[in-house]
């Protein structure tokens, strides 16, 4: 049994091998990667949490369970995962046959090759493995100090707004900020220095963090609570920089994975026939691969839209202009460059609603399809707000703003959110959006003497 | 560059899963108690018998975020081909259980999610912070059989326990130890004493005297709603009294002892005198329930459509009845008309005794609510103390 598995390792490797001399040959850049066979169960775990050893919170549990039973049920089977480090780690399952396995390893190249080369990613931690786990380290220290209902109810807070950060924000102005800017040092300074003594002993008892108005709407929501919340003590920062650094490490994922999907795909098809497969082995890869590109219910399946996008590509303008796209798109460009009406057709798209019970297909007009695709793709589904004004009423209230691009806002949701944004603020929190398909405004408030508040 | 290994790094050191998934379930839980009220009154659960497991859906535990409204505009689906405008690809609330696959929970409708219990883990949410009130201490029969059980052995104690035979191997042991193996030279440290525990047995009553108006007027739903309520009265006293005994007494304008099943399947036509009832109660405990051995628990449930000539009486029965009961709970079920009391609601309320508890219920929730207010902590508290 054990001969056996080494022996079928040993084949695995030699196979990984030809893909990478294939792949490089061909133009595939990766970054180093570290394949490890586990079980389901390791597997199914680093898929809920996104990360191995990432920090505790009920939320992932939830995740963990819906994996668990998804597998347990025998509903879904994560064949591949590959975290984007240096080097990548990528987990093959012990229980996948040989093939399924070397696929999950050209599949897994390609990503890596991704990793190392689309310009989304050219800021991310590549050490986010380890970064992770200290996280983790200091989240479990602030919950045997504070209590862990304490750091859960944080936690819920920042993760409720961790989709509003703003990647374009260097890392320079986040040290910066709510820190006061030094002079440039003179012999004279001890001078300076009496003067700021009496001053800070006047000051003592207030707030220390100024009152802000920032110059020009803030869309890093989590920055500017992190900097400037007039409540936060210091180790509730941290766990809000905490969230806020893990959700920048995930955000080109979320940006690029129609694209990304798109190019394993089309590699992993590439390097599995430049193997040379024996027989029944090519017919399991064929019936496999079909099986990634199949529609899902009426979801769209990211894998096939990627892949038919990619293919056309390289037809249409060939194989160079294909790993230009790698380099420089993400889902959303993708899709508003280079989603044809040939495509659109032979992908079956549509756009649907809801009408009573049912779901009706309602449009299939292609450049319709086109434009609500880019709506939903790369972090597109996600509302933007921002922040306005950090003093608001001169009182220290938050205002933010919905804005408007002709979608509606969850309401429910929307207070629910503001209820987790007090939290973290500690004074009354605005949010002003508009309602009646964008002809009035509508500002909603809460506070929780008071509770929530709607006005026209 | 690549390298394969066999879990080389021991990923289960990183492993949080179970117990993050644990403190989901106590969420879960926490959501269920939130919606007792609902699921107390389940067809389902009430019907069911001791371990069964049963099925209570709830919601997903929602993560809140500013998000986009999923029932307002359209989406983009993917067909297998040749899909038409005006083909209908699905329906709302069709997709049960936790999403799947790359746009997960992104559906319109809503998600639900199953949790599974037994009805006595239900029961002890719902039970977890009733207890049961008026419990005078005469009303706990103690049966102290004071059997002496010796079950542990201590180094201090009084002399009389003193274990010899254990205090000399001590001795032996000690002196051993120091080469010297006799007995003699004994010090404190050689004691052992025995020590014991009473064995005391306490055994308790309780009868419930469960009363209904069956008349015509009482349909399904009053039917259900009192059904409901005994089911978890009965579950709630079986946790606190080793011997419980129902008794079921089913009245229209006279009143009679039934069996359970004709209690909550019969109906009678023809008009209402409680009393009769009322009467019939305190003949059963005159001859079978000495108040002095028995916790006694009647309970009432009517339309409160009571000959207007019989409430007087009616008053007079509940207050001699008060009078040997732990708790005398009625409660009127007025489904969807406006909540006047009746009169003999008023009459009732008029007697002004703690013991006396009364609610009305005019949906299946308040079943919920029914046994909070009679077993609550705070009722009858002054009386007790008085």
């Amino acid at each position: 049994m054990r001969e056996g598995m080494s022996s079928t390792i040993a084949e695995l490797e030699r196979r990984i091998g030809e893909i990478w001399k294939t792949g490089e040959r061909l133009g595939l850049r990766p970054l180093p990667v570290h394949f490890e066979v586990v079980p389901a169960t390791v597997m199914y775990e680093i898929g809920a949490y996104g990360l191995p050893g990432r920090f505790s919170h009920w939320t992932h549990g939830k995740a963990y369970q819906v994996q668990k039973t998804l597998y347990d049920y025998g509903l879904s089977k994560i064949y591949e995962l590959v975290i984007n480090s240096d080097p990548c780690y990528a987990f093959l399952l012990e229980t996948n046959t040989l093939l399924q396995n070397t696929l999950v390893a050209a599949h897994v190249m390609a990503h890596a090759d991704f990793f190392a080369n689309n310009a989304y990613f050219a800021a991310t931690q590549r050490d986010m493995v380890d970064i992770a786990s200290l996280h983790a380290e200091r989240i479990e220290r602030y919950e045997f100090t504070h209590g862990r209902e304490e750091v859960e109810r944080l936690l819920d807070a920042a993760l409720s707004i961790q989709e509003h950060v703003d990647p374009t924000v260097s890392q320079a102005s986040v040290r910066r900020g709510g820190e006061p800017r030094r002079r440039p040092s003179t012999p004279y300074d001890d001078l300076w220095r009496l003067d700021e003594r009496s001053r800070a002993q006047e000051t003592e008892g207030e707030e220390e963090r100024p009152a802000t108005r920032p110059d020009e709407p803030v869309r890093d929501l989590l920055l500017f609570i992190h900097d400037h919340s007039p409540i936060l003590q210091d180790w509730e920062r941290d766990v809000v920089a905490i969230v806020r650094t893990e959700m920048l490490y995930f955000l080109p994922q979320i940006k690029t994975k129609v694209l990304n999907e798109g190019w394993a795909t089309l590699w992993h098809a590439r390097l599995m026939r430049a193997l040379d497969l024996p027989s029944e082995e090519y017919v399991e890869f064929a019936r496999l691969h079909a099986s990634v590109l199949q529609p899902a219910g009426r979801r769209l399946n990211p894998y096939a839209l990627g892949y038919e996008l990619l293919c056309d590509i390289e037809r249409r303008y060939g194989t160079e202009h294909l790993f230009l796209v790698r380099e420089v798109e993400s889902d959303v460009s993708l899709v508003r460059n280079y989603l044809t009406e040939e495509l659109v057709e032979r992908l079956d798209l549509y756009l649907y609603e809801r009408r009573g019970d049912e779901l009706v297909v309602v449009d299939k007009n292609w450049e319709a399809v086109r434009h609500r695709l880019a709506n939903e793709l790369g972090g597109n589904h996600i509302p933007v707000i921002v922040v306005e004004d950090g003093d608001y009423r001169g009182n220290r209230e938050l205002y933010l703003r919905h804005v408007w691009d002709g979608r509606k806002l969850d309401l429910p949701w929307a207070e629910k959110t503001l209820e987790h944004v007090y939290r973290l603020w500690g004074r009354r929190v605005w949010l002003e959006t508009r309602a009646d398909d964008g002809a009035n405004p509508l500002i909603l408030s809460y506070h929780p003497r008071e509770g929530h508040r709607q006005q026209r | 560059m690549f390298t394969v290994a066999i879990r080389r790094d021991d990923w289960s050191l990183h492993r949080k899963g179970a117990i993050d998934q644990a403190r989901h379930m106590e969420k879960v839980k926490e959501a269920i108690k939130r919606n007792l009220a609902d699921i107390v009154s389940e067809q389902s659960i009430i019907t069911a018998d001791g371990k069964r497991l049963i099925r209570v859906p709830i919601r997903v535990l929602e993560e809140y975020r500013f998000r986009f409204d999923p029932e307002a505009g359209r989406q983009v689906g993917q067909g297998s081909g040749g899909t038409n405008v005006g083909d209908v690809i699905g329906r709302v609330g069709s997709s049960r259980g936790p999403g799947v696959g790359p746009q997960a929970g992104e559906e319109p409708g809503v998600d639900y999610y199953e949790a599974e219990l037994t009805v006595d883990e239900l029961g002890e949410l719902i039970f977890e912070d009733l207890e049961l009130p008026n419990l005078e201490e005469k009303r706990l029969r103690e049966l102290e059989s004071e059997a002496v059980r010796f079950t542990d052995i201590r180094k201090h104690g009084p002399f009389a326990n003193l274990d010899k035979r254990r205090t000399l191997r001590e001795n032996l042991r000690r002196n051993a130890w120091r080469g010297r193996a006799r007995i003699g030279d004994f010090t404190n440290e050689d004691l052992r004493f025995k020590t014991w525990e009473r064995d005391i047995k306490r055994e308790s009553n309780a009868v419930v005297i469960a009363m209904m108006d069956v008349s015509g007027s009482m349909g399904t739903f009053e039917k259900y709603i009192s059904r409901a309520f005994y089911y978890w009265m009965v579950r709630f006293l079986r946790t606190k009294y080793d011997r419980l005994e129902i008794r079921f007494i089913a009245h229209h304008a006279e009143a009679k002892e039934v069996t359970e099943e004709e209690f909550f399947t019969r109906g009678e036509s023809g008009g209402t005198r409680a009393s009769t009832a009322y009467e019939l109660a305190l003949r059963l405990i005159q001859e079978q329930y000495p108040p002095d051995a028995w916790n006694i628990y009647p309970f009432h449930f009517s339309d409160g459509d009571n000959w207007p000539s019989d409430n007087e009486r009616c008053r007079e029965l509940a207050e001699e009845l008060l009078r040997w009961v732990n708790l005398f709970g009625y409660g009127e079920i007025r489904q969807g008309r406006y909540t006047y009391h009746s009169t003999l609601m008023q009459t009732l309320q008029r007697i002004g005794n703690a013991k006396l508890v009364t609610v009305t219920i005019s949906e299946k929730a308040d079943v919920y609510q029914a046994l909070r207010r009679f077993l609550g902590p705070e009722v009858g508290r002054e009386k007790a103390h008085a």
